[in-house]
């Protein structure tokens, strides 16, 4: 069957789309991901975004964009409304996998929260260690981290201590100990609270992913 | 030259050794490369030498940031980059700061600078305050999460030409509305300009809360603010 649907997301929502659509049988949509550490460099996010969509738009019936607003400040939303795209609702990932009403009482109950979902543990030493450039200045890690209180792990993985495939994402490695290690790295206590996929999977349903 | 070569060069260097002019350089170059013990000796040495702390100040260390602030923009140097050559500035600034105090220059203006309630980011606002500072402002720094009732007691405690906001997250950049409104219905809002700035702020953003300028890096707030205050003197003299 070839799709009619393609979501153009974050990379570092290529595992649980995949998840999603493969959960939820959705055999007429594609995915297109970005690299996912251009949330180190949120300027690249609206022109990237947009030229995908320029790509993709005489393949496919429908577009849809899996980016919160991810520190472009409205710039992606003012650039999806004028190709008549819609994306997920809300400002960053976690607020997906949290599902929006959780993750702003979460947000609000300490401000100071950084968080952490199963990619970004998986890949906190790349995208937040190095390519921040904490390990090569340890002086920059307050600088950055300073005023935040705690680290909070949004897990996605039913199993986050099983360090075969996950059952859910495929990511490989025990993503609990990352959450730790990332945790020691930053001087914060660690929180989990698990997520799974269901309010990640709502979310795309809402933007109306049109069935085959 | 290969990289070792020019490596070796780079550990011969004595900063004593080097004439003013390339004294001057090569702090440029430490700036630029965040190495801020580098950046002290070579602060001290200017003194030692009879340089004015205001000299040392404009010639070193802002025209330092100013390289650093073009590269940054330009896409060639990225966060982790510029907040060390801030780090490098700052050990250059901690000595010089007493000493221009000394001088009792007067500042070419005052400015109260802060994060919004609910947001606790102040990388941005650190530099700014920097740099406003390393131009010539009284800079004072009220911290992150300022609800508008601080905001409030730091411009009357201080009565500052600039009020300056800052915010990193889309759910806390509206605050700044609330914070200018409620200077409208006190009937205090003509007595300061309003700078505003962060990453998910835009012009269009700053005009619709009602600031006067939004500043999209430490280099065009500097400018801006210099601007405005000039602009705001001139007015009230004639």
């Amino acid at each position: 069957m070839r799709a009619n649907t393609l979501i153009i997301g974050c990379g570092a929502l290529a595992h649980e789309l995949v998840a999603v659509l493969k959960a939820s049988d959705w055999a007429h949509v594609d995915v297109d991901c970005l690299p996912a550490h251009w949330h180190n460099t949120p300027e690249r996010i609206v022109p990237g975004v947009e030229a995908k969509i320029l790509a993709a738009r005489d393949r496919y019936a429908r577009i849809v964009v899996a980016y919160g607003d991810c520190g472009t400040g409205g710039a992606l939303d003012t650039m999806l409304a004028r190709h008549d795209v819609e994306r997920l609702p809300g400002d960053h990932c976690y607020s997906f996998f949290a599902g929006a009403q959780v993750f702003d009482a979460l947000a609000e109950a300490e401000i100071g929260t950084f968080y952490l979902t199963d990619y970004l543990a998986a890949n906190f030493e790349r995208l937040i260690m190095r390519d921040l450039g904490i390990r090569e200045h340890p002086e920059l890690r307050d600088l950055y981290f300073g005023h935040y209180t705690r680290l909070l792990y949004l897990v996605q993985d039913d199993e986050p201590s099983d360090i075969g495939p996950n059952r859910v994402t495929g990511l490989p490695g025990d993503r609990m100990a990352d959450a730790e290690a990332a945790a020691r790295a930053l001087g914060l206590p660690l929180v989990t609270r698990f997520t799974g996929l269901a309010p990640f999977s709502h979310a795309l349903r809402g933007i109306a992913v049109v069935a085959a | 030259m290969a990289d070792e070569d020019m490596l070796d060069d780079e550990e011969d260097i004595v900063l004593s050794e080097l004439d003013d002019g390339e004294l001057v350089e090569q702090m440029h170059d430490d700036l630029y490369n965040g190495l801020k013990e580098e950046i002290e000796e070579g602060t001290n040495i200017l003194l030692g030498r009879g340089w004015s702390p205001s000299k040392v100040l404009d010639e070193a260390l802002v025209e330092g940031m100013r390289i650093v602030g073009v590269d940054f923009r330009d896409g060639i140097l990225f966060v982790p980059e510029v907040l060390m050559a801030a780090n490098a500035m700052k050990g250059g600034m901690f000595i010089l700061r007493p000493l221009l105090a000394e001088t009792g220059a007067e500042s070419i203006g005052k400015v109260v600078i802060g994060t919004v309630k609910g947001d606790i980011h102040d990388i941005g606002k650190n530099l700014v305050g920097m740099m406003l500072e390393g131009a010539g402002f009284e800079v004072i720094d009220i911290g992150i999460n300022n609800p508008v009732e601080k905001y409030l007691a730091a411009l009357e405690e201080h009565q500052p030409d600039i009020l300056g906001m800052s915010a990193l997250l889309t759910t806390t950049m509206p605050y700044m509305k609330v914070v200018i409104d409620t200077l409208r219905e006190q009937g205090l809002r003509d007595d300061f300009i309003v700078l505003v700035g962060g990453a998910p702020l835009n012009e269009e953003f700053g005009e619709a809360v009602g600031a006067d300028a939004y500043c999209r890096d430490a280099a065009v707030a500097v400018e801006t603010a210099k601007t405005l205050v000039a602009e705001r003197r001139q007015r009230r003299a004639s």
